[in-house]
């Protein structure tokens, strides 16, 4: 549930989809009944959450050492608090900065021309390229956060030895391109697979007669392919950018640091619940995340119903 | 003529670029499971197998990769099992609001995610002493994958053929014997899908099982990679790299398995 896992090619519940016919006798008093162990779960391991991350928001809930002293309500102190807080505020910069760097730009750029360019390859070409960003897509991400942490390390990391920089620490000096470029190699393979199969849709007597005219590749795709993929390029962005945001692997590789250099919303939630003790205010900016995620979820929804 | 040539260069190149870019990193967990002296940048290792000793003789190594697989398991058997019944449910009888459910289920899987409600969950197992139970984690995961899980099944049994149930019907099967006999095993490619989707996910989840594990004997292996890099102040590049490479193995096993036997429908997030 860290990992963002939101089906993307099924499409919004579409009224009137699939007519149901209840040939096997259910009625709805039974088909509740096989709803409800999903639904227990979800409400208690995921909704209940969600409502208690409110209530935890406006009280001053710490934890010193393992006992939690009761809490008490503080009102909306916390997000004044948050509105002052200057590593809040680095927090959401360096996120967006994140977003930015690794979703908006590299895995949207990375993938789309990667699959542009792919589109004509040679088989073998095409199955080494696609096979080696997959891969890089379905390690645990564990894996890969050690792998880039080994690829960057001060002392003999591949990437010193390539440039010929040793002693170069730089996830210390770095941090956030590291962490740029780290997101961008791990998620690329989504974004590629995406405009692949939204390539396909283009028409090729389009292509050709943009050709006939002696349109430039810019022209062309500019004129004639982006007109057909910007609905895939609008949910791609809206995804990609869901899931960085949220993304806690930053943690695994410099754990915010250092000194609050690559210290994502993520990260800092989890530094000041678990390191500083601070539920209250955590929660705080926990749910302002969620807001924010909300935001984001309903305009891709929107623009997903408008589309079927 | 000359322009073709260049474009012909210029694609290589780009492809040359592009295709590094992803293969050095990857060097690392080819070369440095068996090299000697790991972590020490470009170099032909120099092999050995002394690495794997170590790490099958290391303490917690394997022992975390039973968490992981007792975890794993758990958490993909009941995200299959919830899901499979409750999709069946939603995809056969119209439950009133059943559209507004569904709908609500997709928002939900994108805006509740771990790092956004991670405080609250741990005051939740804390309260509940369920902290340091893998059990407690496994019911943590399920509950995350759940939604989007019913989502993406509901498709498959949507397109189970009703005229299948329906002779069952006639020849007097039961309601569990049509899911059962019949439903089941048309829609066992989705099934397939999901299970390991649930698997894959649980696998490489590293928040969960570090916010509510505290002992290191109960660690999953995503979290005693952690553990390893901090082992007595310094990484233990012995047993790292070895230990990425058999951690990566299921998952990438499980991915060609399904690639191969019901080719892989590419869902979303189906990894992270």
């Amino acid at each position: 549930m860290a990992s963002p896992s939101t089906p993307v090619r099924t499409a919004a519940p579409a009224r009137g989809r699939a007519p149901a016919r209840d040939v096997a006798g259910l009625g709805v008093g039974r088909a509740l009944g096989f709803v409800a162990p999903a639904l227990l779960l979800i409400g208690a391991f995921l909704i209940f959450p969600a409502l208690w991350t409110i209530y935890i928001g406006v009280t001053n809930y710490r934890l010193t050492g393992v006992e939690a002293v009761s809490p008490s309500m503080v009102g909306l102190s916390n997000y004044t608090r948050a509105l002052d807080d200057a590593l809040f505020h680095n927090a959401l910069w360096l996120t967006m900065l994140f977003v930015l760097g690794s979703a908006i730009i590299g895995q949207n750029v990375l993938g789309f021309t990667l699959a542009w360019v792919l589109r004509r390859a040679r088989p073998a070409v095409r199955r080494t390229v696609e096979a080696l960003t997959l891969l890089a897509w379905i390690l645990p991400s564990t894996v890969v956060a050690y792998l880039w942490v080994a690829f960057y390390d001060r002392d003999g990391g591949t990437l010193n030895s390539l440039l010929g920089t040793p002693g170069t620490a730089w996830l210390i000096d770095y941090p956030m391109a590291c962490l740029v470029v780290f997101n961008t190699w791990r998620g690329t393979a989504f974004s590629m697979m995406l405009y692949s199969s939204a390539l396909q849709a283009v028409p090729p007597s389009q292509l050709e007669s943009a050709r006939m005219v002696g349109a430039s590749g810019w022209q062309t795709l500019r004129d004639v392919v982006f007109p057909h993929i910007r609905g895939h390029v609008l949910t791609n962005t809206l995804l990609i950018s869901l899931w960085t945001a949220n993304d806690f692997s930053p943690f695994l590789l410099t754990k915010g640091g250092p000194n609050h250099e690559s210290e994502t919303v993520p990260v800092y939630i989890y530094n000041v619940a678990l390191q500083g003790g601070e539920l209250g205010y955590s929660s705080a900016i926990s749910f302002l995340l969620l807001i924010a995620n909300l935001l984001v979820s309903l305009v891709y929804l929107r623009l997903l119903r408008r589309r079927s | 003529m000359t322009s073709f040539v260049l474009r012909r260069i210029g694609f290589y190149v780009l492809i040359c670029a592009i295709t590094l870019f992803f293969a050095v990193p990857m060097l690392w967990i080819a070369s440095a499971p068996f090299d000697a002296s790991p972590g020490l940048g470009v170099h032909w290792p120099d092999w050995t197998l002394e690495n794997f000793r170590k790490t099958l003789a290391h303490p917690y190594a394997m022992h975390s990769m039973v968490n992981s697989l007792l975890i794993c398991v758990t958490t993909a058997v009941a995200v299959t099992a919830f899901a499979a019944l409750a999709s069946y449910a939603l995809s056969r009888v119209r439950i009133p609001g059943r559209d507004a459910l569904l709908y609500g289920l997709l928002l939900l899987s994108s805006v509740v995610t771990g790092t956004a409600a991670m405080v609250p969950i741990f005051v939740m197992m804390f309260q509940l002493g369920l902290i340091d139970s893998r059990f407690g984690v496994a019911l943590v995961m399920t509950g995350g994958l759940l939604p989007a899980a019913i989502f993406i099944l509901k498709d498959f049994v949507d397109a189970v053929p009703k005229s299948y149930e329906e002779s069952a019907r006639v020849f007097g099967a039961s309601t569990l014997q049509i899911l059962r006999d019949v439903v089941l095993p048309v829609a066992r490619p989705g099934l397939a899908t999901i299970m390991v989707w649930a698997f894959v996910n649980s696998w490489g989840n590293f928040l969960v099982p570090f916010l509510l594990i505290r002992s290191i004997d109960k660690q999953p292996g995503a979290v005693l990679m952690q553990t390893l890099t901090d082992e007595g102040g310094s990484v233990n590049l012995q047993v790292l790299p070895v230990f990425s490479l058999l951690f990566s193995i299921p998952v990438v096993v499980l991915y060609l398995l399904v690639n191969s036997r019901y080719g892989f429908r590419f869902h979303g997030g189906i990894k992270s």
